[in-house]
């Protein structure tokens, strides 16, 4: 299996920081602020791997800093520290040594990402048809016919009735409205995905058939994807691996089945013994 | 050198209203304006004896431009006798003295005007100063003027087209009638000011040049001479102009010149009819002394 991600130390610290602020922090110090600074580490020495068609699960709980992860990495934010490579084809990019527009590049080329406010990953004054093909001109293409081409086939594909495709995702449910993100994040057919609690607040039946799109997805494009929740049953039925975080550090890395049946740290125990 | 131009002009303003510094300044911004072609360089507008949005962006392109050999021409949507273009036309003739003015495409080398740009094609010695309400085409899509410069910087201009793709979408065609978005030397895209589309062409490797001043926005941009001027469209969905067709399908003419390929203003008579004439007054008088003489040749 070929790598696609590589991500090492990654560290995001709000606020001034200081010399105390990493020892004075994290799961053993019950907290992310720090208490001399008031500086907030919300996340610190993350390293992973992810490899080609592989979900990764991260999870824990409120403010552990799962969602600053991937929006460091689809550069909604920069980092205090660490590195991350993206293996593209035979090509190398060091993430954080990229300048603005080869970041944008990459973001709208070869990264999609799916947030769990549509508010964030939609344009709400403008159709779902319109929401895509944003993001398919912003990827070079230039033939009306050809984007709407495109625009129908990922609403079909992500399960939107065509008749809706020039309605505003303002008018959608709130199912519909993720998976309009989905279609959106896929259009460009990116081999990375970042999906920050994607099915969080919607009602049971909603969740599992967008859970099963996206392991169609999966299936069918061989995409990577990195899944940040705190519902473990998602952990359990989309990740293969995942990591488990307290207060901005990994607690705990492994195979999903692994942690889920055999969770090795105190904190990680606790999640598991209350969900199941 | 103010001194030299006090003297000049006899009245208590320097020649051209402005002091030299600020003509300086202007003159800069401008070069640095075709230097990088349709990059909306920032520069201090200064106060005008007149409303900022009367025109006093390319007032002040005009008064840092002008010379007294200058034979200038000031147009407002293609007229030269509208309030607009008299009342700047005397303001000017008043702080520049020597300078004359003419109604003329043909014989004006510097021309300001307000929404058009004249039908005759544009020589290189002459230069089109147009007026600019709003000089950023990004502003109906992004409101922050940073993300906007990002954006620029960038050349993306993803969601502009999104909005021309949300029109084909509603009526099967692009609808901006006016400041249609236009990419120059494949980067910027400017804001062309209120010209119709019928005048985005005249832009693309003109052999004049043409400066944008916006005096309440506080920029200028330009389109050097021959020059690629594109409108944004899409290769399926190509740009068109007005087409002036009546419900038969036939190209309407100017009621006064009889011209059927100019741009045509509409008026409503009373009685609910409608009559289509020239925008460019000049063009149509030219037009008709045309056909005048045609008509006199053979008697």
């Amino acid at each position: 299996m070929n790598k696609i991600l590589e991500v090492r130390n990654l560290s995001k610290i709000y606020g001034p920081g200081c010399p105390l602020c990493l020892e004075s922090t994290g799961p053993e110090a019950d907290t992310n602020l720090c208490p001399h600074c008031g500086s907030v580490v919300a996340i610190h020495d993350v390293s992973f791997d992810l490899f080609e068609g592989e979900i990764l699960g991260v999870m824990g709980e409120s403010g552990s800093g799962k969602s600053t992860v991937v929006k460091n990495l689809y550069f909604d934010q920069a980092p205090s520290s660490g590195e991350a490579i993206f293996y593209d084809r035979d090509k190398q990019h060091d993430l954080f040594a990229l300048n603005a527009a080869q970041q944008r590049w990459l973001r709208n080329h070869r990264f999609g990402m799916v947030y769990q406010n549509p508010h964030l990953g939609l344009n709400f004054n403008i159709s779902a048809g319109g929401n895509i093909a944003e993001r398919l001109l912003m990827s070079d293409l230039m033939d009306y016919g050809a984007i709407r081409e495109r625009a129908k086939a990922l609403l079909a594909r992500t399960e939107v009735l065509l008749s809706r495709v020039d309605d505003l995702p303002k008018n959608f449910s709130g199912g519909m409205q993720q998976r309009v993100q989905i279609a959106k994040a896929l259009a460009t057919q990116p081999p990375l995905l970042f999906l920050d609690e994607v099915t969080t607040g919607l009602d049971l039946s909603v969740q599992a058939r967008i859970l099963d799109l996206i392991l169609e997805i999966q299936q069918e494009l061989k995409t990577a994807m990195v899944v940040v929740t705190h519902d473990l049953g998602v952990i359990r039925l989309l990740t293969g691996r995942a990591i488990v975080m307290k207060y901005g550090r990994v607690i705990e890395a492994g195979l999903t089945d692994q942690i889920l049946e055999d969770p090795q740290h105190a904190y990680t125990q606790r999640l598991v013994a209350s969900a199941l | 050198m103010n001194a030299f131009s006090h003297a000049q002009s006899g009245n208590a303003y320097n020649f051209g209203f402005l002091d030299e510094y600020a003509k300086k300044e202007v003159r800069r911004a401008i070069l640095k304006a075709i230097a990088i072609p349709g990059y909306q360089v920032p520069y201090a507008s200064r106060e005008m004896p007149m409303g900022r949005g009367f025109g006093t962006g390319g007032l002040q392109l005009t008064l840092s431009l002008i010379g007294p050999e200058e034979i200038l021409k000031v147009i407002d949507q293609g007229s030269d006798d509208s309030v607009n273009a008299v009342n700047l036309r005397h303001f000017i003739e008043m702080t520049c003295p020597g300078v004359s003015t003419t109604t003329k495409t043909t014989e004006c080398t510097l021309i300001q005007s307000r929404h058009r740009i004249p039908e005759l094609p544009l020589t290189s010695n002459q230069i089109v100063v147009l007026q600019v309400p709003y000089p950023d085409p990004l502003v109906v899509v992004e409101p922050s003027e940073d993300k906007r410069k990002t954006m620029h910087g960038e050349a993306d201009y993803s969601r502009l087209l999104v909005k021309l793709y949300e029109d084909i979408v509603k009526f099967d065609e692009i609808t901006i009638s006016h400041r249609y978005p236009t990419r120059i030397n494949g980067h910027y895209v400017i804001d062309p000011s209120p010209i119709p589309r019928w005048d985005v062409p005249k832009l693309n490797a003109s052999a004049a040049l043409i400066l944008f001043g916006a005096g309440r926005e506080k920029k200028i941009y330009a389109v050097p001479p021959h020059t690629k001027a594109e409108p944004l469209a899409f290769s399926d969905v190509p740009f068109r102009v007005e087409d002036f067709r009546d419900e038969h399908g036939h190209r309407r003419a100017c009621t006064r010149c009889g011209c059927t390929d100019s741009f045509l203003d509409e008026f409503a008579a009373d009685s609910g009819s409608k009559t289509y004439q020239c925008s460019d007054s000049d063009w149509c008088d030219e037009q008709m002394l045309l056909a005048r003489q045609t008509e006199g040749e053979p008697a």
